[in-house]
């Protein structure tokens, strides 16, 4: 049965809908003839080829913009670790903190003055870099946050992992466990970070589906219950432990150490790259559950991963920085604005940014008021409030989602 | 049913119940889609016409009952497997905001592709294949945003036809366009159907659209099946009197009806 009847080419021809001259190349081009032929289905030829798919290819210009695009944040990234690796309270040449990274990195040891080596590669560069590991895990998974929940205020804080995982550091310090052991306080925030959210979950969850405007819910309620829970335990602690208290819900990337990199890079890795390769199902889980699912995809689990893998990233970094807010929330909505709403650039542009962004914050934190260190995450709220705002003011329609 | 006749229809829903929140939507429907044909399904707001076609395409399970696809359960099918066969075009579909046209038919190809898979340049010409048989391929690197609803619709039908499926369903696919936009889409959609042996099964309020446009029609009424048969024979003023809750006359040519007049409530 042949699907290219001469009839219904005719009629095709007169809507002006195959305006251009080769509109139907022929059988051979179309659908069909991808790897899932079907030859019940009566069609024997899918649409045939535009004229613009004469060589199948998708335009190169639609990928260049947002490649340029990646490239520019990655040398803002290169540069963001160098300038903030070389600011401090001894000020290091731009061009040796460089070298000394270039050289380590490639392992020339020897090659430059041990003095700056020592500075560089073991006081601030791993403070810098977990300030990006950080930084990066936060942004990524604010974007596939915003994403699955198609809600711009949403962020890695909204499934309960930061107040959940400041539940559980908050409990470890008020029960003297930095002096038992460095680690237990990271874990105990990782622990609690996924007790919140599998609270949270199970709250959202009826008869293996979740419900995300419950679940939303549910992350605000687990968020209050975290927060009158820390509040609680304020009435019962020294105000020693209490500094300590503050100091880790403001974020606080003082002291980080290559173990610490160690320890959280790798999840960190594991998550985002999960995330991104969510990224088509994100893409379609904009336009709704019901039309994602008639696309293909399987929505329930997407959700399940997207949420495990959101909490990984999120989880190992509150473990080691604390709370830092804003970052999340702000970055992937700079970068939908510059890259577009497409997941499989939004995500890495934004953890690239996110990066960039914590390590100049923390550049700032640490050097503002010098000697006295702020917490990073006042400086990241300080400034991604009113940038935000800005960004509501001037690009309301951008912001505001169908 | 006669057993020798099992898997002749491509889909088929039998003894199906909805029921949500202890509220029944749907009450032992069975109706067999045949291949290559135009089922419409009508029936007043509320009368679950929604519910059964997310049913019917797997895109809903039912309470009681099963749906099979060529004789076997659809819900065995993985939601990539069906997606292949099954395309389903909502009443008001929307993405996000700031995909071009061209990246929203695109996402019709996501079933043929894994997650970490290139895409082919078969793909691409499914693409571009898809947005000129729908009269838009001028309009990809436009933002889906800034289309009229007739445009829109053309898109989402782009999406659609670069599925591949089998078995399209639109539910009212011409519920907010103007009346030319309506000519337009429905046209559009039989070409289709002409060029690429589309079996559709349609919900649609417009009657006289309805008997005009498809095959057969099924008739739902509180969430049960009121009438189902020959678009041409198988209304009449009664049914749609019981039905709709309206007096009506009919056109007939011969022994098919071509109009309904509306008279009074």
């Amino acid at each position: 049965m042949s699907a290219l009847r001469p009839a219904a080419r005719q009629r095709l021809d007169v809507t002006g809908a195959a305006a251009a001259p080769g509109a139907m190349a022929g059988p051979g081009a179309g659908l069909a003839a991808g790897s899932e032929a079907r030859p019940a289905a009566g069609s024997g030829a899918g649409p045939a080829s535009g004229p613009g798919a004469a060589a199948g290819r998708r335009p190169a210009a639609s990928a260049m913009a947002p490649l340029a695009l990646l490239l520019g944040l990655a040398g803002l990234l290169a540069a963001s670790v160098t300038a903030a690796t070389a600011v401090g309270t001894v000020q290091l040449p731009y061009g040796v903190t460089a070298r000394v990274i270039a050289a380590k990195a490639l392992g020339l040891v020897g090659a430059v003055d041990p003095t700056y080596e020592a500075i560089v590669w073991s006081v601030r560069l791993p403070r810098v870099l977990a300030a990006g590991v950080v930084g990066l895990a936060l942004a990524v998974s604010g974007a596939a946050m915003q994403g699955i929940f198609k809600n711009p205020l949403a962020s890695p804080d909204i499934i309960g992992v930061s107040s959940g995982g400041a539940v559980g550091a908050v409990i470890g310090i008020f029960l003297g466990w930095p002096q038992v052991n460095p680690w237990l306080v990271p874990g105990a925030a990782f622990a609690g970070g996924l007790v919140a959210l599998l609270l949270v979950y199970a709250l959202a969850t009826r008869a293996g589906r979740t419900d995300l405007a419950t679940l939303l819910l549910a992350g605000v309620a687990v968020s209050s219950l975290a927060g009158a829970l820390i509040a609680l335990l304020y009435h019962f602690v020294d105000d020693g432990v209490l500094r300590q208290i503050v100091y880790w819900l403001m974020g606080n990337l003082g002291g980080k150490t290559w173990e610490h990199l160690a320890v959280m890079t790798p999840m960190v890795a594991v998550g985002s790259f999960g995330l991104w390769v969510f990224s088509r199902d994100l893409n379609l889980l904009l336009g709704g559950e019901d039309d994602a699912r008639s696309l293909g995809v399987p929505v329930e689990r997407t959700k399940r991963w997207v949420m495990v893998l959101t909490a990984l990233a999120t989880g190992a970094a509150v473990s080691v920085a604390g709370v830092i807010g804003f970052v999340g929330l702000i970055v992937p909505h700079i970068m939908r604005l510059l890259i577009g709403p497409d997941h499989r650039w939004l995500i890495p542009a934004s953890g690239l940014l996110g990066a960039s962004f914590l390590i100049l914050a923390d550049l700032v934190a640490r050097t503002a008021f010098s000697p006295v260190e702020l917490r990073t995450g006042i400086v990241t709220a300080l400034c991604g409030v009113p940038f935000f705002l800005y960004l509501l003011a001037k690009r309301r329609d951008m912001v505001r989602w169908s | 049913m006669v057993p020798g006749e099992m898997g002749r229809e491509l889909l088929q829903a039998r003894g199906v119940g909805y029921r949500i929140h202890g509220r029944s939507i749907l009450a032992d429907v069975t109706v067999a889609v045949q291949p290559g044909e135009c089922l419409g399904v009508i029936g007043p707001n509320g009368a679950g016409k929604t519910t059964l076609m997310r049913i019917l395409a797997g895109l809903a399970r039912p309470s009681q009952g099963q749906v099979l696809y060529q004789g076997r359960p659809l819900a065995r099918l993985s939601d990539r497997e069906r997606a292949r066969h099954i395309a389903f075009m909502s009443q008001n579909p929307h993405v996000g905001f700031g995909f071009t046209v061209r990246d929203v038919v695109a996402m019709g190809r996501y079933p043929y592709r894994g997650r970490l898979q290139e895409w082919r340049p078969d793909d691409w010409a499914a693409v571009e294949g898809a947005m000129a048989a729908t009269g838009v391929a001028h309009l990809r690197d436009r933002l889906i945003t800034e289309l009229s609803g007739g445009e829109r619709q053309r898109v989402f039908l782009a999406r659609a036809l670069a599925q591949a499926p089998r078995v399209l369903f639109l539910d009212e696919p011409i519920a907010n366009l103007d009346v030319r936009y309506q000519l337009e889409i429905l046209s559009l959609v039989g070409r289709l159907r002409d060029r690429y042996g589309w079996t559709i099964v349609m919900a649609i309020h417009d009657l006289n659209w309805a008997m005009r446009w498809c095959d057969r029609l099924l008739v739902l009424y509180r969430g049960r099946v009121a009438a189902c048969g020959p678009a041409g024979t198988v209304l009449d003023e009664a049914l749609i009197q019981d039905v709709f809750g309206v007096h009506s006359r009919i056109e007939r040519d011969g022994h098919r009806a071509v109009r309904v007049e509306f008279l009074s409530a």
